[in-house]
């Protein structure tokens, strides 16, 4: 670091005690993206779990509304240094798309509309610890932040929660995805500051 | 050149090293061009000068190491190690509100350039009738722009400009005293279109740009002269709606350069 | 594209400090060939994904990857890998012949 600018301290808060090594508040929501924005009508919209015997199950918008929806809030933090505290969505938790899955696979990637992908653990989506989720802060979940429909997954750090959810492949080998595999940490606990690849 | 070239082998050709580094800028002027908009002014030893068009990425660090960038365009000629930035506050940016607003004359950042070879205009020193030049400018998107009518006007060249400058109403007109001097002089035109609000008194009403504001004028002299090249620059939905307009009006692309701002220049 | 899907899009011009400082060189004037699409426009022209983990070039025809930068604090990531080419301009040729030994 050389030159630090007197004044200049962005739209940042006083640090909470509860927060991640190395994050701070952001009272924005900042929009992050490795593409364009996808606008997908829910008309049109799917979610397909591929086991990787390559057997499909898929739901649209109005399967997903018929499921078991509730309230979320959760403290949300990117790899890039914000956090958010209690954010509040509403959708369905990940569990219930793998119900009636059978597979033996222990690892998941999931798909973005626009081609985005990201890993993790299917343990990680289980046991109520991620959701797909279609509402964000009592509206709907607006596209520039991943709607229609996106996952959350607030262990890990928010590229995990992918954007523009249309699917999950399950794998029995664990295979990066679009950051995983460039730079960033294969897992990413914020707690454990696990952002790059080797820490 | 070694012994090898002298020889007859062909000369291994260079690409010259053109890596631009962060350098301290300190603050030493400041201008303001709108209530929203302002001109800052930094020195910065070691500046290699610059081309008009290019930009500058510029760091700010906050005192825990939180750090955030932003690219903008330069608006003035080189001039020594002197590089002026024209900035338009975008409500809820994070940096725009600090240049536009807090920052201070000996305050200091870091800026990265000058860059950008895509984007910029020099005369055509070698061609015996200069080609003219269409500057489409969208909000803040003038600033590049106005880079390249001060370095024609700098250079003396019998370049024909044409600045077709489009803003919302006539508040945000930025550099609107040089740009009323503009006007009178030979060879530059310069045209403003109101999208939201026209001033009264002004004949074309408020509405976004058309291929009728684009068309060169017929009494703007540009016939008997090589086709003209356009740059364009501002907002993305902004810009684009121009070079679908350009093509319609039969500019080739390679005619058209484009820089897009985004929605916001945040 | 529509407008209301490209209003959040910048272009090469706002990644190309980065890129140039990798390079060391200026790219905005490259010629990219796209890997999928095969069309070609100028590194400037592209389109770009800077306010990311990372910072990606698109192809502005298919959206396609062309290339992405990863800063760590321990590294620098790039990868070119959808990219079928880039070509460089060369400096003017007749500044390089006029060159004079030793220079």
């Amino acid at each position: 670091m050389g030159i630090v600018t007197r004044g200049f301290g962005g739209r940042r808060q006083l640090e909470a005690a509860s927060l991640p090594p190395g994050q701070h508040l952001t009272d924005g929501f900042p929009v992050l993206t490795a593409g364009p924005t996808q606008y997908v009508d829910t008309g049109d919209w799917s979610l397909t779990v591929t086991t990787e015997t390559g057997e499909k199950q898929s739901w649209s918008w109005a399967d997903l509304m018929a499921m078991s929806i509730e309230d979320i809030e959760v403290d949300i933090h990117c790899v890039t240094r914000w956090s958010k505290l209690a954010t509040r969505w509403r959708g369905v938790p990940v569990d219930a798309f793998f119900e009636k899955v059978e597979s033996a696979a222990d690892y998941v990637m999931a798909h973005s509309y626009g081609g985005y992908t990201t890993n993790l653990p299917l343990e990680d989506l289980l046991d109520r610890r991620a959701w797909v989720a279609f509402e964000y802060d009592d509206g709907p979940l607006p596209a520039e932040h991943g709607g229609p429909v996106r996952l959350l997954v607030p262990h890990l750090y928010f590229w995990k929660s992918a954007k523009w959810l249309n699917g999950f492949t399950m794998m029995t080998g664990d295979e990066p995805g679009f950051w995983e595999g460039f730079g960033y940490h294969n897992y990413g606990d914020p707690w454990r500051e696990e952002r790059y690849d080797g820490d | 050149m070694t012994e090898l070239a002298a020889s007859g082998t062909r000369p291994r050709t260079k690409l010259t090293d053109q890596r631009p580094r962060w350098l301290p800028a300190r603050l030493v002027g400041l201008r303001s061009e709108t209530s929203t908009a302002r001109t800052l002014t930094f020195e910065i030893a070691g500046w290699p000068g610059h081309r008009a068009g290019q930009h500058v990425d510029v760091r700010l660090t906050a005192a825990d190491g939180y750090s955030a960038q932003r690219a903008y365009s330069i608006s003035a000629p080189s001039d020594g190690v002197r590089v002026s930035i024209t900035v338009q506050r975008v409500r809820g940016g994070e940096v725009s509100p600090y240049l536009v607003e807090d920052m201070e004359l000996g305050d200091q950042l870091e800026v990265r350039g000058p860059i950008g070879g895509w984007f910029v205009w020099t005369p055509s020193a070698k061609a015996p009738v200069e080609q003219p030049v269409l500057l489409v400018g969208g909000g803040s998107g003038v600033v590049p722009l106005m880079a390249m009518v001060r370095e024609r006007i700098r250079l003396d060249s019998g370049a024909p400009f044409r600045l077709v400058y489009s803003v919302r109403d006539a508040a945000s007109v930025i550099y609107a005293g040089e740009l009323a001097q503009r006007a009178a002089d030979e060879g530059i035109l310069v045209e403003l279109l109101y999208t939201r609000e026209a001033p009264e008194g002004t004949l074309r009403p408020a509405g976004r740009v058309t291929h009728a504001d684009l068309a060169t004028p017929a009494d703007a002299g540009w016939a008997h002269r090589p086709a003209p090249r356009a740059y364009v620059c501002g907002p993305t939905a902004f810009v684009e709606h121009v070079i679908g307009s350009l093509r319609d009006l039969g500019y080739s692309d390679h005619s058209i350069r484009a820089e897009r701002f985004g929605p916001s220049g945040d | 594209m529509t407008e209301r899907a490209t209003s959040h899009t910048l272009d090469g011009n706002a990644a190309a400090g980065l890129f140039t400082e990798i390079f060391g060189i200026d790219v905005s004037a490259v010629s990219v060939t796209c890997g999928e699409c095969k069309g070609s426009a100028a590194f400037a022209e592209q389109s770009a994904f800077v306010a990311g983990p990372g910072t990606v070039l698109r192809c502005r025809g298919c959206d396609h990857v062309l290339a992405r930068v990863v800063e760590t604090p321990r590294e620098v990531w790039l990868d070119v890998s959808g990219s079928a080419s880039w070509r460089f301009p060369l400096p003017d040729s007749k500044a390089v012949d006029s060159q004079q030994p030793g220079q």
